[in-house]
This record gives structure tokens, C-alpha cells and sequence, in this order.
């Protein structure tokens, strides 16, 4: 059986559209270049989305993660550790492949076709391993460590690295605000030449972020293997044809590892074989298609 | 115990603990650093700051 190689990304593709909308739902803040203020900023949502941009209606929970830690009051966050327990332990790397605007953002720009495009590279597999350095660094160590007189931590990620945070609020607030157009300097430069990287490294490679930088999709890998929502393949279906794998642009291979940490739950290698031997489990409770 | 059911029983106590921590959290008032963070432009998210 012919099967469309890419799959469900049109249904997810919707799903992350709708959700960026709904979360990004304060439209009024891009016309006026202010940010939304209302009672439920106290909320996280699961993806990379900077409470920054003018849209954002919650917030996000690296950036609350890194405020909570980097206050002089507290060095762990209980109310951010909970929301990765829960929702970690609910869906894992789900989240990446369909809750996470930015996640959506590089979606789109691999999709913009070009001959020279890079599955693997010889150093692809250590490099995997940076966004947990980051995590652990410029997360969780820089915040808490690196401090003002009172004890205030920066959110050193959001401040060196997020470009989440460049396209998400930056660039409206900047483009919208006088008042910030009139501050720009070294750093937002800085900045923007790393989201212009991403830009440029998301067409040639598939989630170059989500890979090797992100420090969300690191903590939820953590959970992919635990997570209530589960791969599992179907030993008397499988053909081994190796199809999964090779479609996999995240570089897993479902039939080794069918909850590898890499796993975005994008769903192509269920759509792409032949014996639909790849399903999915929630709480245990067998589904197929 | 079956595999299976070790891994919802390892499932429940991480949702339970999860939720645990939550509360504890909001008792703690991190909730209202968060929020008095994110309702304020954070000028190092969008690296003016």
C-alpha cells in the first residue's frame, strides 16, 4: 500500500495553528504594542510561547521557571516543577510536536522547498545533547547563581538564547513601542542574529531548535519515555521495512525505540506504514487509528 | 505486578506528585511572581534588557 508520506501534518498542522491562536489570542495588544495583563499570566502553557509577545494570554514556562528561581526568595519552583510533572507525564514530547508555537514556526520553514536539505550530519547525535547543557545552565545554574545585590537572578536564556522570545515579542514590541524602538542595541542585535540563524537552519534542517537548543523540549524528553501517551509497535504486523525510520525527521527509529526522548509525536511514522503496526496507547488503553 | 500495570501505577504517582507540587507552589506564592513577571514586558525575553 502506497501511503501519503506526509501523513497527518496537515491535521496537525491546524491543531498548532489553533492553538498558537488561542493562546496568542490577545489581538488588541499587537495594534496597540502592549502585552495582555490579565489574571490568567499566571498560568503556564505547555509550549515556547514568550509572555512577551503582545498576543500571549499566558505564560511561559521557561521564562516562569527561570523568575521563580531567580528570585530572592526561592531557588526551586515547586508551582513550575508540578506543571512539567503533569503535563510531561501526561504527554511528553507531544507537546513539541503539536502544542508549541515555535515548534510551528519551524514547521512551515522547512516546508519552503529547497534541493539542500540535511536529515543527519556527523555530529547530529552529541549535539542532541546541548539543549540539556542549556537547560542546565542558562535555565536552571545562571538564575539562581548569577545574581544582583538583592539576590535577583536574570532569565539568562531568555536574555542570550530564546529567539522565541526575538519573534514573539521583540520584533512587534519593537516594530509597535517607540519607547523600545528607542533602547535597541547590542543585544537585541545579538538576538536577532539568532533567530536569523534558526530562520535560515529550519529550512535546510527539520526543528533545528527543537534538536539542539531547546531547553522545554528537554525537559519533556525526560517524560517521553514514562508519558501516559505512548508509542507502541505491534510485533505481529511489523515487516521491519524500515519505512518509519526513514521518514522520521527527528532521526528516530520507532521500531528500536518507539518512545525515544527524540519522539515529537508528529505522527509520520504511523501514517507511513504499510501494516499500521505503530499505535498509540493513553493510560495503557490500547488505540489504533 | 504486570509490566502494565506498574507503569500506570508509575504514572499515577507522577501525576499525583505533579499535582502535589503544584499546590505547593501556589501555597508558596510562586504563582504571583510568575504572574507579576509576565504582566510586565520582560526586556530580556525581548533583549533590550
Amino acid at each position: 500500500m502506497v501511503k501519503n508520506k506526509n501523513g497527518n501534518d496537515g491535521f496537525r498542522h491546524i491543531i498548532q495553528a489553533v492553538w498558537t491562536l488561542i493562546t496568542n489570542a490577545y489581538i488588541i495588544g499587537f495594534i496597540r504594542g502592549k502585552i495582555y495583563q490579565g489574571k490568567i499570566k499566571n498560568v503556564c502553557v505547555p509550549g515556547l510561547n514568550c509572555y512577551s509577545c503582545p498576543g500571549a494570554v499566558a505564560s511561559c514556562p521557561i521564562g516562569a521557571l527561570q523568575a521563580v528561581i531567580g528570585s530572592y526568595e526561592y531557588k526551586f519552583s515547586f508551582y513550575i516543577a508540578g506543571f512539567f510533572i503533569i503535563i510531561g507525564t501526561l504527554m511528553g514530547r507531544f507537546v513539541c510536536g503539536y502544542l508549541c508555537p515555535f515548534g510551528l514556526f519551524q514547521d512551515l520553514l522547512n516546508k519552503i522547498p529547497l534541493k539542500f536539505k540535511i536529515n543527519s550530519f556527523k555530529y547530529d547525535k552529541i549535539l542532541r545533547y546541548l539543549k540539556y547543557c542549556i537547560l542546565i545552565i542558562f535555565v536552571i545554574l545562571m538564575p539562581i547563581f548569577i545574581t544582583d545585590i538583592i539576590g535577583q537572578g536574570f532569565p539568562w536564556f531568555c536574555k542570550l538564547i530564546c529567539p522565541a522570545g526575538t519573534l514573539e515579542g521583540g520584533l512587534p514590541l519593537v516594530a509597535l513601542n517607540d519607547a523600545m524602538k528607542s533602547a535597541v542595541g547590542f543585544l537585541y542585535g545579538w538576538k536577532c542574529f539568532i533567530l536569523i540563524a534558526v530562520v535560515i537552519l529550519s529550512v535546510i534542517i527539520y526543528r533545528p531548535f527543537c534538536k539542539y537548543v531547546c531547553p522545554l523540549g528537554a525537559i519533556y524528553s525526560l517524560f517521553n519515555p514514562i508519558s501516559a501517551f505512548k508509542y507502541r509497535i505491534n510485533t505481529d504486523k511489523c515487516i521491519n521495512c524500515n519505512m518509519c525510520a526513514n521518514i522520521c525527521k527527528m532521526g528516530c527509529n520507532p521500531v528500536e525505540n518507539p518512545n525515544s526522548m527524540e519522539c515529537i509525536r508528529c505522527g509520520k511514522c504511523r501514517s507511513i506504514c504499510p501494516e499500521e503496526a505503530i499505535e498509540y496507547t493513553f493510560f495503557n488503553s490500547h488505540k489504533n487509528r | 505486578m504486570h509490566l502494565k500495570d506498574k507503569g500506570s501505577a508509575l504514572t499515577a504517582v507522577m501525576l499525583l506528585a505533579g499535582f502535589l507540587f503544584l499546590f505547593i507552589g501556589i501555597y508558596r506564592g510562586e504563582s504571583i511572581i510568575v504572574f507579576e513577571k509576565a504582566v510586565n514586558i520582560c526586556l530580556e525575553c525581548i533583549g533590550i534588557g
